[in-house]
């Protein structure tokens, strides 16, 4: 068969597809195996040296956690059964007792001492910036730890709610050393199985898990399939059971009976960072004057770009906590597009017309799609937006430079607002790429740091919105992301939380 | 004929030490720091950073660096992915039978094709089938693999459900799922090739029909047949079989976009994903490893024109 005739004959039947699903030879499958896409591969399965997003959805599995979160982002216990301040600075963690680790060994106040002074010694270890606050970790009883502090840390607990709270067998990490991420031996619902680069992680239930009857699934597969169509192509097929799909893919799972969708809005969001201190690019009318910025987001409609961009599935933002978060604050909403103000801040400022700014953007279709958005809007106000698209390992190493006037940001979130905000925002901040400083700002997120009252804390980061943001304009934040789970009919009990993370307890597969 | 191997062979080892220092330097211009990849979103702590750094060896000058790799590489180490941290000679091995299973396939597809319909367009010169088999030709140098890629798996996966999507299964752990598995891919790839290797072999073989030989073979009352595939075909397969071996090294070398929309682990994939991540073991290990797989084919192309051709045979 020649091969127009078979590409004409592809392309044909791909216009009729409206989601027609035969269940062929090559797709049948054991009952209870789960078969999971993912959007890359993993890198190292160590949760001391791990770092990607993906990999935290197979540690999912793999390790429990001293916490974890729950749909309103509140703390609950996983490996811990509770925790209590003793003083500001002294946190005293209950464990779960009975809890063995894949090799058979006991989950104990001994192992999480050892698992907390892995994070905190090991050798580029990525765990040491989010728990070095702690000063001394101490045994009180085989179920009792106590934790003191350097300094009093209210986001210090749901740290323990990720890669940094999971705890590892001390014997299979002593005996392993850097080895240990070729095969983790945790305390999760499942075991490590197998690993091919690049083309799977293997899983196997845990017969010992401390709470397996919520359990339901025998094995599971994580398989990292890059191009968004060819997963959801493989979810269409039923070669996979749950992937993340693309906002442009979401009517076609929709409308096919056999696939069922979860939305949930995640934690983090997409920026604009301004360049206003780092290097010779910040020294522009641009970056001195917050009146030009301020009349560059004010010429940015965010509706619009949602819809022209995402089909409307994004949540437009200003702030960088989302709407489900308790620290969330409710009134400081996006301004609307004012083209006729921004023209006004412009002449104001006696600025030259069209202010030249450039955009760095790192390589996504998406992310380019909404540049060339944003070039339009602010075009109407007097600006030229010059695009420069950039592979994102180069971006970041230019942002970090400073050789870059703005550039189109993403931060993956975390359930506490000072991981969405101290290390941009903080003039001492390490992801500040823009070098803003500003003490009061600086203060208020200390403060905001120490204080363990919600109400207050909101308070605080309300202030820092209105001078770090709409003051001194030193970032624009754009909207929060939609994650959006396509996933078979057979799979149910499913449930999505904010973090993106797939937990399998509950899972059931008909 | 031993003595021209020795050499061709002892050829190999420069051409290899020569590519490595290009791939060492080449891998500094690449913008973007190694350190600050890896590290990801947690590249918040300066001290992590410095600590990457003095393990990787990134603090000391290009030519220490360098040298401190040819050392391990001599002595058979290839060192570690910076990323999973999996040995990169493990990873090659890993990755080699697919990509070999999937190169051979497409060439064996690429071959059935290309090397027919070079032959029927030749002997049918200026004809309605010599149109048709260019007109093939040209839509497959034409036709983008992804897109090809996409249609296929829209048809044969999502539509009839008759192959997997993507992924892969090995040969030897079940024969039958591993030719599911890769022959879309096969096919695509095979598809591209066979378009250039047809329009080669319809030039060879409108060459070689036009020799004397082959008017003396149609004088003797030879058929047709015995003319074309005899006479003529031998002689024109000569700079079809140089052809085919460098294609079948690209093949070897790892088809990217094909490897990444199909989801093959093959080198590929391998190399694509290790530049975007700056995992330079990898990239090395891989590019060294490439290299002596088309320098090894270029010698049996050499070995098999004599086979072909016995006037080469002499010294």
């Amino acid at each position: 068969m020649s091969r127009p005739f078979l590409a004409a004959l592809a392309l044909g039947l791909s216009f009729v597809s409206g989601g027609l699903i035969s269940g062929g030879v090559a797709t049948a499958q054991p009952a209870s195996q789960l078969r999971i896409g993912l959007r890359e591969d993993p890198d190292i399965m160590d949760p001391t040296l791990a770092r990607t997003f993906v990999g935290r959805i197979v540690f999912a599995s793999l390790c429990d956690k001293l916490f974890d979160i729950n749909e309103k982002l509140e703390i609950v216990p996983q490996l811990a059964t509770g925790y209590s301040w003793e003083d500001p600075k002294t946190l005293r963690i209950t464990l779960r007792p009975g809890v063995k680790f894949h090799d058979g060994e006991p989950m104990d106040a001994e192992a999480v001492r050892y698992s907390l002074n892995r994070h905190l010694t090991m050798q580029g270890s990525f765990r040491r910036s989010e728990i070095g606050t702690i000063d001394a970790i101490e045994v009180v009883d085989p179920l009792t730890v106590r934790i003191r502090l350097k300094t009093p840390s209210s986001p210090f607990v749901s740290q323990l709610t990720d890669r940094a709270g999971m705890i590892v067998s001390p014997k299979a990490a002593e005996a392993a050393g850097r080895e240990f991420g070729a095969r983790p031996i945790c305390a999760g619902p499942y075991r490590f199985v197998e690993r091919v680069a690049q083309d799977r992680i293997v899983v196997e239930k845990f017969a010992d898990y401390w709470d397996a009857g919520r359990i339901h699934i025998n094995r599971i597969s994580y398989l990292p399939i890059p191009d968004s169509s060819v997963r959801v192509a493989n979810l269409q097929s039923g070669a996979l059971d749950i992937v993340e799909i693309a906002p442009s893919d979401l009517p076609a799972v929709k409308s096919n009976r056999r696939l069922r969708t979860a939305l949930r809005e995640d934690l983090g969001y997409q920026s604009i960072i301004y360049n206003v201190g780092n290097g010779p690019r910040a020294d522009t009318p641009f970056g001195r004057d917050p009146r030009v910025r301020t009349a560059f987001e004010l010429a940015i409609d965010r509706d619009a770009l949602n819809q022209v961009v995402f089909e409307g599935l994004m949540v437009p933002t200003a702030q960088p906590v989302p709407p489900g978060s308790p620290f969330h604050d409710p009134s400081y909403k996006p301004e609307p597009r004012d083209v006729a103000r921004a023209q006004a801040l412009l002449k104001q400022a006696g600025v030259t017309l069209p202010v030249v700014v450039e955009m760095t953007v790192p390589t996504n279709p998406e992310l380019r799609q909404a540049a060339e958005v944003i070039q339009a809007m602010v075009k109407e106000a007097g600006f030229e937006l010059r695009i420069a698209t950039m592979e994102f390992a180069s971006s970041l190493q230019a942002a970090q430079r400073g050789e870059f006037q703005t550039y189109l940001s993403a931060w993956s979130g975390r359930p506490d607002p000072d991981g969405n905000t101290w290390a941009f925002l903080h003039s001492r901040g390490a992801q500040n790429d823009g070098k803003s400083a500003n003490p009061e700002v600086d203060r208020l997120l200390d403060a905001a740091r120490e204080e363990t009252d919600t109400a207050k804390r909101r308070a605080l980061y309300a202030q820092v919105w209105a001078i770090a943001l709409r003051q001194d304009r030193v970032r624009a934040y754009l909207w929060h992301r939609e994650i959006i789970m396509g996933y078979a009919a057979r799979v149910t009990d499913f449930s999505l939380l904010p973090d993106g993370i797939i937990r399998p307890q509950g899972i059931r597969l008909n | 004929m031993g003595i021209w191997l020795l050499r061709r062979l002892g050829q190999i080892v420069p051409t290899l030490l020569i590519l490595s220092v290009l791939i060492f330097g080449l891998q500094q211009l690449m913008p973007g720091d190694p350190a600050l990849i890896l590290a990801g979103e947690e590249r918040g702590d300066p001290q992590v950073l410095a600590e990457i750094r003095a393990e990787l060896m990134l603090d000391r000058p290009l030519w220490q660096q360098y040298l401190a790799w040819l050392g391990r590489v001599l002595t058979g180490d290839f060192g570690f992915s910076w990323r999973i941290r999996m040995p990169v000679a493990q990873l090659i091995l890993e990755k080699l039978p697919v990509t070999l299973q999937l190169g051979l396939m497409a060439f064996v597809i690429a071959v059935l094709i290309g090397v027919p319909l070079g032959i029927v367009s030749a002997v049918w010169k200026d004809k309605p089938v010599d149109w048709a088999a260019n007109g093939v030709a040209l839509a497959g140098i034409s036709t983008p693999n992804f897109w090809l890629g996409i249609m296929l798996i829209l048809l044969f996966s999502v539509q009839l459900g008759w192959l997997p999507p993507s992924g892969y299964v090995s040969i030897f752990e079940d024969p039958w799922q591993s030719l599911a598995t890769t022959i879309m891919p096969a096919f695509v790839l095979g598809n591209s090739i066979a378009g250039v290797l047809m329009r080669h072999t319809r030039a060879a073989m409108l060459t070689a029909l036009s020799q004397d030989y082959v008017r003396t073979a149609r004088a003797k009352g030879l058929t047709e047949r015995m003319v074309v595939v005899k006479h003529a075909l031998r002689n024109a397969l000569i700079p079809v079989v140089t052809l085919g071996t460098i294609e079948l090294g690209r093949l070897l070398a790892g088809a990217v976009l094909t490897e990444q929309i199909f989801t093959i682990p093959g080198f590929g994939k391998l190399i694509v994903d290790a530049v975007f991540n700056r995992d330079y073991p990898v990239v090395q290990g891989v590019v060294m490893a490439t290299a002596l797989i088309f320098v090894l084919l270029s010698l049996l192309a050499d070995l098999l024109y004599m086979a072909i051709n016995p006037r080469l045979r002499a010294p």
